[in-house]
C-alpha cells in the first residue's frame, strides 16, 4: 500500500517532466513556427542562409560554455573576459598588419596565453565567491570592461606610443578607433580568413552532416547487438533520429540532382564547421579523461570530491580556463566572420547571447551537453531571424520586434534559472519531508 | 583579554571598523577633491554638484536596506521598481498634472504599484532562495526589456511625451515642459558662501543646498530607519541574520522577505521619480538597465556588506560614491584631456566594489 503511495507520488511529476524541462525549447520552437506562419516576407532561402552563417559563427562561442557547468561553476558569464581576450590579440595582429592564414594561426597562437591568464584570474575569483559564481561572472564581466576600455582608450597612445597616423589609431593619437576594419583575407586581412579556406554548398553539408548522423545511429545500434549489457540506447530515440536523417539525406540528394531553389542559399565554411565539431568531439571525450571525472565530481559535490583527494579548487581553475581560452577563439572566428572589429561593443553581449543560446537548447545550471549547445545556437537564432519581421508583420513595427528580441534575452536567462532553481528547492523539500 | 583593548585603536581595528571600501574609496576621493584644489577646479561647484547627485540617487541606494536587512541580498531587481516609478510619471502626465501636483500624483501612483509589483517579485525571490541575487538580476533586465514594449505600443495621447512623428513614447521625456524638472529641488533651495554672505535663498552661486529633495531623502531615511525599529522591522532584520532562529522563533520568514521587497520596491519608485525631477527628464526604454549597480555599489562603499546594511551606510556611501565621480570628470579631464577616463574609472570602481563584496558573502557548501 505505501509502496504504491511512494510509486505515484514519484510517477506523478515524471509525467510533465518532459514538457517541464524542455519548457524554453518548445516556446522558442513554437515562436519560429509562429513566425513563418504570419510573416510572408521570410522565404526558406533566406532563413536558412541566415540561420547557417549565424550558426558558424555562434556555435563555438556557446559551446565554451559548456565544460564549467559540467564543473559545477553554473554558466560563465565570464566568457565576455575571453572575447576581451580575442580582441587583444586581434588589435595586435592588425596593428602590425598580419593577415591571411598565417596570420589567423597567430592570432589564435597570441590568444591563448593571454586568455588563459585571464582565465587563471577569473578561476581564482569563483573559488573566492563560491557559491554565487553567476552573479560574479556577470559582475567580472562589467569590471573586465573597465580595464579593457582603459588598455584600449589610454594605455594605447599615453603609455605605448603609437603613430596617429595607423589606420587603426584614433586621429587624435590616443586610443583605438571604434570600429577596426580587419582587411578582407585577399588583401592581406583577417577578414573570412578561415571561412574563406574551403567552402561547400548549403546542400552537401547538410547531405554529410545527417549521413554522419545516421551512421552514428548505426554505430549505436550495432554496438548494442554486440554488448546489450555495456551499450544501452534509447530504442525510439535512435529509429526517430535514424528516420529524420534519412529524410534530409534523400532531400539534400534530391535539390543537388535537381538544383533546385535551395541551392542558391550561401555557402557553408568548411573549416570553421570543423573546428566546431572538433569541439564538440573534445568536450565529450574529456568527460571520460580523467580530468573530466574530476570535472563531473567537483560538480557534483565538492565536498565529496574535496574527501576522495581531488584538488577542487585548482579543477574549478582548470574548468575556467579551458572555457575562456576557447571562448577567446570562438570570439575570433567570429570577428574573423563580421571582417569588422567593434572595438568596445563586439564582447559585451556575447556573453549574454551565449548563455542564452544554451539555456534555450535545454541546459540548465547543473546540465548541459554538446547537443544542448547545437540545438541551442540554432533555435536562439531562428528566433534573432525571426523577432522582427513578426513585429513587422503583425504590428507594422520592426522596431517593436527588436525590442522584444532583447526581452525574450533576458528573458530566457531569468526563466530558466528561475525555473532551475525553483524545481530544485522544490525537490529539497520534498526530500527533507 | 582586557590587555588587548587597552592597547588603544591600531590601525587594523579602524579598518575593521569602517570598512575597507569605505576607506580606500573616501580617501580616493580626498585625494582627488586635493588633485582637483591644485587644478584650479571651483570647490563650490564640485560640492553644489556633488550635494545635488547625492541627493538624486539617495533614495535609490536607500532601496539597498530593506532587502540586504531582509536576506535576500542587494536589490539588484531595482529596475523593477525603477519601472513602476517610470509608468506613474507617465500616466499622471497624461492625465495633465503639473508642477507640485504631478509631483505627487506621481508618488501616489507609484506606491500602490510598487506594492503590488513589490509583493510579486518577494514570492519569486522566496521560491528561488540560495540564488537570489542572480535571478534578482535578471528579473531587473526582464522588466527593462519588457517595459520597451508598452512604451511603444501604449496609445498616450499627451503631446509632451509622444514623438512627434510614430507612435509610442519618447526616450527621455522633458519634465520642463509640465514644470516638474527641479519641483522638489527648488523647494526652499539656498546657497551657502554664495551673492548675499552666509545664506542666499534661491542663490545661484556657493554651494547650492536643494532643499525639497534633500528633505524628501531624509524623511525616507527616517521611515526606513523607523520601520527598522518596529516589530516588523525587527523580525525581518532577524530572519535575514539567522532564519533558521528565527524560524524557530515563530516569525514567519518568507512574509517577512515579502514585506522587505515591497518596501525595497516602493523606495525604488519614488527615488526615480525624486531622480528624474532632480535631472530634468524622465528616461525610458533601456534607460534603467543597468540603474540597479551604481546603487548596490554606492551602499557597500557606504560600509554595507551583502548581509548587513544601515541607513547610515546609505548616506555616507551615496555622498562618498557621488562625490568621487563628481570629482574625477574634471580632474580626470584636465589631466588627461581628450580620454574618458572618469566613466573608465567609475565602472573599474564600481564593479570592483560589487566583485570585493562577493568574495566576502560566506560561501556555499564546499
Amino acid at each position: 500500500m505505501n509502496n504504491a503511495k511512494t510509486r505515484e507520488r514519484l510517477n506523478t511529476p515524471k509525467t510533465s517532466t518532459w514538457v517541464a524541462d524542455n519548457i524554453v525549447s518548445l516556446i522558442f520552437v513554437a515562436f519560429t513556427i509562429f513566425g513563418f506562419l504570419v510573416s510572408d516576407g521570410v522565404t526558406i532561402n533566406f532563413f536558412l542562409t541566415e540561420l547557417s552563417s549565424r550558426f558558424f559563427r555562434n556555435a563555438f562561442l556557446v559551446l565554451s560554455l559548456v565544460i564549467p557547468v559540467v564543473a559545477g561553476l553554473g554558466l560563465n558569464f565570464g566568457i565576455v573576459v575571453g572575447a576581451m581576450s580575442a580582441q587583444i590579440a586581434i588589435a595586435i595582429v592588425r596593428y602590425f598588419e598580419f593577415g591571411g592564414i598565417a596570420g589567423l594561426v597567430l592570432t589564435f597562437v597570441l590568444a591563448l596565453p593571454i586568455a588563459g591568464l585571464f582565465g587563471y584570474f577569473t578561476g581564482a575569483l569563483y573559488n573566492k565567491t563560491r557559491g554565487q559564481e553567476m552573479i560574479a561572472s556577470l559582475m567580472v564581466c562589467y569590471f573586465a570592461n573597465g580595464l579593457y576600455q582603459f588598455l584600449f582608450l589610454f594605455v594605447v597612445g599615453v603609455i605605448i606610443k603609437v603613430p596617429k597616423t595607423h589606420p587603426m589609431i584614433k586621429p587624435d593619437g590616443v586610443g583605438v578607433r571604434m570600429t577596426v576594419d580587419l582587411v578582407p583575407v585577399e588583401n592581406g586581412g583577417l577578414k573570412y580568413a578561415l571561412d574563406k579556406i574551403w567552402e561547400i554548398p548549403f546542400m552537401w553539408a547538410i547531405l554529410i552532416v545527417f549521413a554522419c548522423i545516421l551512421l552514428l545511429q548505426l554505430w549505436k545500434i550495432y554496438r548494442n547487438k554486440n554488448n546489450p549489457a555495456l551499450y544501452r540506447y534509447n530504442k525510439t530515440m535512435v529509429l526517430i533520429n535514424a528516420a529524420l536523417s534519412t529524410a534530409m539525406i534523400a532531400l539534400s540528394i534530391y535539390s543537388i540532382l535537381t538544383n533546385s531553389r535551395l541551392m542558391i542559399i550561401r555557402k557553408v565554411p568548411v573549416v570553421t564547421g570543423l573546428l566546431i565539431v572538433a569541439l564538440c568531439v573534445f568536450n565529450e571525450l574529456i568527460l571520460r579523461t580523467k580530468l573530466g571525472q574530476d570535472f563531473r565530481s567537483v560538480g557534483q559535490s565538492q565536498h565529496i570530491a574535496e574527501v576522495s583527494g581531488i584538488n577542487v579548487d585548482k579543477t574549478r581553475i582548470i574548468a575556467t580556463i579551458m572555457s575562456t581560452v576557447f571562448a577567446s577563439w570562438g570570439q575570433i572566428m567570429y570577428l574573423q566572420n563580421m571582417g569588422t572589429l567593434n572595438t568596445y561593443g563586439a564582447h559585451t553581449q556575447i556573453g549574454m547571447f551565449s548563455v542564452a543560446a544554451l539555456l534555450v537548447g535545454g541546459a540548465s545550471t547543473q546540465k548541459a551537453g554538446v547537443k544542448h549547445a547545437v540545438i541551442g545556437t540554432l533555435l536562439f537564432n531562428s528566433m534573432f531571424i525571426m523577432s522582427p519581421e513578426i513585429g513587422l508583420s503583425l504590428f507594422g513595427n520592426a522596431l517593436l520586434g527588436e525590442y522584444f528580441r532583447t526581452f525574450m534575452v533576458y528573458g530566457v536567462i531569468g526563466l530558466a534559472l528561475g525555473l532551475h532553481v525553483w524545481r530544485t528547492n522544490k525537490k529539497g523539500k520534498i526530500t527533507l519531508n | 583579554m582586557t590587555g588587548i583593548k587597552e592597547k588603544g585603536i591600531s590601525y587594523k581595528d579602524i579598518v575593521k571598523k569602517v570598512g575597507f571600501p569605505t576607506i580606500f574609496i573616501g580617501g580616493f576621493w580626498i585625494l582627488l577633491l586635493i588633485a582637483g584644489g591644485f587644478l584650479g577646479i571651483s570647490m563650490t561647484t564640485l560640492l553644489s554638484d556633488t550635494i545635488k547627485r547625492a541627493g538624486m540617487n539617495g533614495i535609490l541606494v536607500l532601496a539597498m536596506v530593506p532587502s540586504i536587512q531582509s536576506g535576500t541580498g542587494p536589490n539588484f531587481a531595482l529596475p523593477v521598481g525603477v519601472v513602476c516609478g517610470l509608468f506613474a510619471i507617465v500616466c499622471s502626465i497624461e492625465i495633465g498634472f503639473t508642477g507640485w501636483a504631478w509631483l505627487f500624483a506621481s508618488i501616489a501612483f507609484a506606491i500602490p504599484l510598487a506594492v503590488i509589483v513589490g509583493y510579486l517579485y518577494g514570492k519569486l525571490l522566496n521560491a528561488v532562495k540560495g540564488s537570489e541575487m542572480t535571478i534578482a538580476t535578471y528579473t531587473g533586465f526582464s522588466i527593462v526589456a519588457f517595459m520597451c514594449l508598452p512604451w511603444l505600443v501604449i496609445p498616450f495621447q499627451s503631446k509632451n511625451m509622444g514623438w512627434f512623428i510614430g507612435k509610442g513614447l519618447r526616450e527621455t521625456i522633458q519634465l520642463d515642459a509640465i514644470k516638474g524638472a527641479q519641483t522638489l529641488s527648488n523647494f526652499l533651495k539656498f546657497s551657502l558662501f554664495g551673492e548675499k554672505g552666509f545664506i542666499t535663498f534661491g542663490g545661484e552661486k556657493g554651494i547650492i543646498i536643494p532643499t525639497g529633495m534633500l528633505l524628501m531623502f531624509f524623511i525616507c531615511c527616517v521611515t526606513v530607519w523607523l520601520y527598522f525599529r518596529s516589530k516588523s522591522g525587527i523580525a525581518i532584520s532577524a530572519g535575514g541574520i539567522n532564519p533558521m532562529f528565527a524560524k524557530s522563533s515563530g516569525i514567519d520568514i518568507d512574509k517577512c522577505r515579502i514585506k522587505a521587497n515591497i518596501l525595497s520596491t516602493i523606495m525604488a519608485a519614488i527615488g526615480i521619480i525624486v531622480y528624474s525631477q532632480g535631472y530634468g527628464y524622465a528616461q525610458l526604454y533601456t534607460a534603467p538597465l543597468n540603474m540597479a549597480f551604481p546603487a548596490v555599489a554606492a551602499v557597500l562603499i557606504g560600509g554595507a556588506t551583502a548581509s548587513r546594511a544601515k541607513v547610515f551606510h546609505v548616506i555616507i556611501g551615496v555622498i562618498i560614491y557621488q562625490g568621487l565621480f563628481t570629482t574625477a570628470l574634471p580632474v580626470a579631464n584636465l589631466l588627461f584631456e581628450g580620454t574618458d577616463l572618469s566613466e573608465i574609472l567609475r565602472m573599474i570602481i564600481q564593479n570592483g566594489i560589487i566583485l570585493y563584496a562577493l568574495t566576502q558573502v560566506k560561501g556555499g557548501d564546499k
